[in-house]
């Protein structure tokens, strides 16, 4: 009868987690909910006992009682553990909400206002052989009714949101200025009639950045993402007119113009790495000191394995590396409770303070929809007049049928390769788009990357557990609502 | 919580969860002081500078919205005031069968053990 009953007594083992030291004190990051612990005291050694085996409840009692704790103190202890789920309930999974399929209310639209460029970049994603765009025969240039009728599905599809936010993306969206200019006017009368705050911003090269331009832009407090890769010899590899002339010289002293007249909205710079260009510090640098950006944000050229500029997994670790460096970078300013501009890590810092758990691996299909030049809408600015991620068009409003089929087969409890990943509540599976390139499958889990990103969030958990400890007041910028 | 500190924000709403679930009930607890047990003046059933709180104005406790006869289970039947009464939707629905005065027959009401 008693090894009937020892084999019975439920094991006790480790909640899911990823541990880590900042500061001299340990934490432990718990998965799926996304909520960081400091282990102190009896927490400490009873999950200690645990990090390797599992035990019953009276053998965790005999071996703490042992070291001195009261029976009392270590039962209880063990409750409050199993409550946060640091301790796996041993009573199997708890149950978890369901997947849900209500429909959500619209944020953000994004307006492919032209499908046109001046630059040639030779791994953009609308013109590289990995483009999944068809845009032979459509419009160059989306016209103002197309924009207008994007800015009324957005005002009627965002339900109770009181905030929502209109971008302007391309091709080069200055070259169809013209439009951008009127429906900036037209959606601010538009929400301001329906009582919703509306904000704007776009992306550019900055080749087409005028005086006029750029006071619109101050005037209207448009947010801007300017896209350059650093330093003359850097940017001038990637970054060229269709006649092979680099866009350095062109841009930069409209940059600056632009840093200087507007100040009513976030300027950041948006750099794209490539094989050619990884040095990750030198262009951190050369952006915030050299040219004045305030903020700078790096991302790897979506592309396939085999194109030249691809970054490849060993240039990725050296990416690895000098972002730890410029994390660490971010770290000390901010014991300082100075701002760092290197939004790669603030972003991050950000979520897992907030402690974010994520059903999908970005807001698009969700609160955000593209719109291509002839009012195609799709999944977002990415796929835009592709044949994958078709979400309806502007005339006959979104297709909810495939945006909810989008929903059930892209839920993180869909990516199944993620159910054992410590960083899915920062990750869950990562880009569509970038999924699709890789594997020509957008549920996919972007597996070429998975120990990249275990390894920026061990180093982004590292410095906020330091910050967390020793500046914690610098995190309160982050807890907004 | 004595075994882990909460950093960040989520790990918070995930204690307070926790704590909300397991802990004691306060109802209308000073929150400040709920860890100490100090308890707001109980309103609705009468205010405490009125005539009694314990008698009512003719000196007994008949007339009290809540004499203390019936606060075993009126409280909560009648105020939703969290006392402490036996299930009386799954386990004991006819604890108080024989009561059908609160006043005269609050002697009858059964035992109920858990």
């Amino acid at each position: 009868m008693n090894t009937v009953m020892e084999q019975q007594a439920p094991a006790y083992r480790a909640g899911e987690h990823h541990s880590f030291s900042a500061a001299g004190v340990d934490f432990w990051y718990l998965v799926p909910s996304g909520s960081i612990f400091a282990l102190e005291g009896i927490g400490k050694d009873v999950l200690a006992l645990l990090e390797d085996e599992a035990l019953d409840r009276e053998a965790i009692m005999q071996r703490l009682v042992e070291r001195g704790y009261s029976y009392d103190a270590v039962s209880s202890a063990i409750d409050e553990l199993i409550d946060v789920d640091a301790i796996a309930s041993p009573h199997g999974q708890k149950q978890m909400p369901p997947v849900p399929l209500q429909e959500f209310p619209l944020q953000r639209v994004v307006l492919n206002i032209t499908n046109q460029c001046n630059l040639a970049c030779t791994y953009c994603y609308e013109y590289s052989d990995d483009r999944i765009a068809q845009t032979a025969g459509k419009q160059k240039y989306m016209h103002a009714d197309i924009a207008e009728a994007s800015v009324e599905m957005l005002l009627q599809e965002s339900g109770s949101r009181p905030n929502i936010h209109v971008t302007f993306f391309g091709g080069e969206t200055l070259l169809n200025f013209p439009v951008m200019r009127s429906t900036v006017t037209y959606a601010k009368r538009r929400a301001s009639e329906i009582g919703k705050q509306i904000e704007f911003s776009l992306t550019t090269n900055a080749t087409l950045l005028s005086e006029e331009i750029i006071e619109f832009l101050s005037q209207h407090r448009i947010g801007v993402t300017v896209s350059i890769d650093g330093d003359r010899e850097l940017n001038d590899s990637q970054r060229v007119f269709h006649n092979g002339k680099g866009s350095y010289d062109v841009i930069v002293p409209n940059i600056k113009k632009l840093l200087k007249r507007h100040r009513t909205n976030s300027i950041g710079a948006r750099v794209t790495l490539t094989a050619g260009v990884s040095d990750v510090r030198r262009i951190y640098k050369h952006l915030t000191e050299e040219i004045g950006f305030d903020a700078a944000g790096f991302s790897p050229a979506t592309a396939s394995p085999n194109r030249l500029y691809s970054i490849g997994p060993q240039k990725m670790d050296n990416v690895l590396d000098q972002f730890a460096a410029l994390a660490w970078e971010y770290r000390d300013y901010a014991l300082q409770g100075k701002q760092h501009g290197f939004t790669n890590a603030s972003d991050t810092i950000k979520e897992l303070h907030t402690g974010i758990s994520k059903a999908y691996a970005c807001g698009a299909g969700l609160g955000l929809l593209g719109v291509g030049t002839e009012g195609n809408i799709s999944l977002c600015h990415r796929f835009v007049d592709s044949p994958v991620g078709k979400m309806g068009n502007i005339k006959d409003g979104i297709d909810h049928e495939a945006r909810k089929e989008f929903l059930n087969t892209h839920h993180i409890g869909a990516r199944y390769d993620c159910h054992t990943c410590w960083a899915r509540p920062v990750c869950a599976g990562g880009c569509y788009h970038e999924a699709f390139i890789h594997t020509g499958n957008t549920s996919a889990a972007n597996l070429h990357y998975c120990d990249w990103i275990r390894g920026w969030n061990d180093v982004c958990l590292q410095i906020y557990g330091e910050i967390a400890t020793r500046n914690p007041d610098f995190l309160n910028r982050f807890s907004e609502n | 919580m004595g075994s882990l500190k909460a950093i960040n924000r989520k790990a918070k709403r995930v204690a307070l969860q926790a704590e909300a679930e397991r802990g004691d009930l306060f109802a209308l607890a000073d929150p400040s002081a709920s860890a100490g047990g100090k308890v707001y003046h109980p309103m609705g059933c009468t205010l405490n500078f009125t005539p009694g709180w314990e008698i009512d104005i003719s000196g007994g406790t008949a007339g009290l919205c809540q004499p203390v006869e019936r606060d075993l289970f009126d409280c909560y039947l009648g105020c939703g005031w969290p006392a402490q009464v036996p299930d009386h939707l799954n386990n004991a629905p006819d604890w108080t069968d024989k009561c059908s005065s609160a006043a005269n027959d609050w002697r009858k009401i059964d035992i109920v053990f858990p």
